[in-house]
């Protein structure tokens, strides 16, 4: 048994309300465990040595998923598999189930969770695009009260967030508006790994089909809070046309900061953004819904 | 410090005293001695650990066993049912879906799942299924043919 992995000693709470978790989550080295699947993986490398968990598995309360007014609310808890489930998360956001298609394996989807992506902030993470693409709200939970934390706020670093001691994501809300439409693209090396890179995106388009509103998210590639800003901008009030969509790639690959490693040199990897860029535009422009 | 857990395991419940870091794939093989499930890479990749807690399959390895407290677990050893294997399992034996073995009870806990949503699967939606676990001998070829086999074979199951 000499090469067993297991993780560190820990003590291990069950949350039975999120009034319960918070009061948990006030200890130091206190973290939440829900799917488990990034976080024992790092327990057993090391890599993230809590003193305490608290199990929130069973906070059934934080699993919804729902449209509620002009907002998408999904619920910290919400798994993938019940995110690629949704058919009002698919057809309002298909960016969400082209992603939820290529995280990690169907086994894995079946626990990990929307919030535990989040939280666990990994660069290579595929809904941090998406969600940032989307212009996503976190709602963060503390004792005294939710706050409201703009998704491409949210990250103040590669595993870092601005959840602090004592608080909790506890949803993610995504405003829904007509005439939007959305896509992600991601290459990797096999089925089930992390991306190589990948972008997402959403668009909306106004009545003389420019392009009114949009959202660019690139993962695994170094990018500012997950955005490709300076291509959004560029877009901005253009023609949704393919030299725009090209250009808007072209401007995305020089603005991010890709590293080279076991997953390709850094040129490759501009390469990779440029053309899934334009390819993630195209395909949400046509996808974009014709208005009532 | 030790923690109570307490697990239904196919049906029968077993409670024990275990440190809260205990991975749920060594509660089952080693402290209630059900050796069925393999403990495979340790990084949730290979999927020979796969198991079901309450009616989804989850790997082993990546789950505390204190998760698993309260809840139903089933294991390869509780696919046969008064002495019938289950079809999935008939299906391996028929179609030679396995040669050393290693990878066979999670790709047959998987098998089961799909086919309890899905009777009839066709071949993409088999390899979607399985492909989060790792088989180093079959190339897949005949685990594709086993539950395929297992498909047309429902009358089988007890």
């Amino acid at each position: 048994m000499a090469s067993m992995q297991v993780p560190s000693q820990v003590e291990y709470e069950r949350a039975t309300s999120v009034e319960h978790a918070l009061s948990l989550l006030t200890r130091p080295e206190t973290r939440i465990l829900a799917g488990g699947h990034s976080l024992v993986p790092m327990m057993k490398l090391r890599l993230a040595q809590p003193e305490v968990l608290v199990d929130i598995n069973g906070l059934t309360e934080l699993a919804f998923i729902a449209l509620d007014g002009n907002e998408l609310r999904i619920g910290a808890l919400a798994r993938h598999a019940d995110l690629l489930d949704s058919s009002i998360a698919g057809e309002l956001y298909p960016i969400m189930h082209d992603a939820e298609r290529v995280v990690a394996d169907p086994i894995v989807r079946l626990w990990g969770t929307i919030g535990g992506s989040l939280c666990q902030a990994d660069p290579s993470e595929d809904l941090s695009a998406v969600f940032a693409a989307a212009r996503a709200t976190a709602v963060i939970r503390g004792r005294g009260g939710d706050r409201m934390v703009p998704v491409r706020e949210f990250y103040l670093g590669p595993y870092e967030t601005v959840v602090g001691q004592g608080e909790m994501l506890a949803e993610v809300r995504i405003p829904v508006r007509q005439g939007t439409g959305s896509a992600y693209e991601k290459v990797s090396r096999r089925v089930g790994d992390w991306s190589i890179a990948a972008a997402g995106a959403v668009l909306r388009l106004d009545k003389r089909q420019r392009i009114a509103d949009v959202g660019i998210g690139l993962t695994a590639v170094g990018a500012e809070h997950f955005v490709a800003a300076q291509a959004e901008e560029f877009l901005a009030g253009r023609a949704a046309d393919e030299e725009n969509f090209a250009k808007a790639g072209a401007i995305a690959a020089g603005e991010c900061h890709p590293v080279v490693d076991q997953r390709g040199p850094e040129d490759y990897k501009r390469h990779l953004v440029a053309e899934l860029t334009a390819r993630a535009l195209r395909r949400a422009a046509n996808r974009v819904s014709p208005a009532p | 410090m030790t923690i109570r857990v307490t697990v239904t395991v196919n049906g029968t419940e077993y409670a024990r005293d275990v440190e809260p870091r205990l991975l749920l794939i060594h509660f089952l093989r080693d402290e209630i001695g059900l050796t069925g499930s393999h403990w495979g890479c340790d990084t949730s990749n290979c999927g020979a650990c796969v198991v079901w807690l309450d009616a989804k399959p989850v790997k082993s390895c990546t789950l505390l066993a204190a998760m698993a407290h309260g809840h139903a677990v089933r294991t390869v050893e509780g696919l046969e049912q008064g002495g019938r294997l289950d079809p999935v399992q008939q299906g391996f034996v028929e179609c030679h879906g396995l040669q050393c073995g290693f990878c066979t009870p999670g790709m047959l806990m998987t098998a089961r799942w799909l086919l309890d949503r899905n009777p009839d699967p066709d071949e993409a939606e088999i390899r979607e299924a399985i492909s989060g676990q790792v088989c180093r001998c079959t190339g897949y070829e005949n685990i594709v043919r086993s539950i395929r086999w297992a498909a047309r074979h429902p009358q089988d199951q007890a």
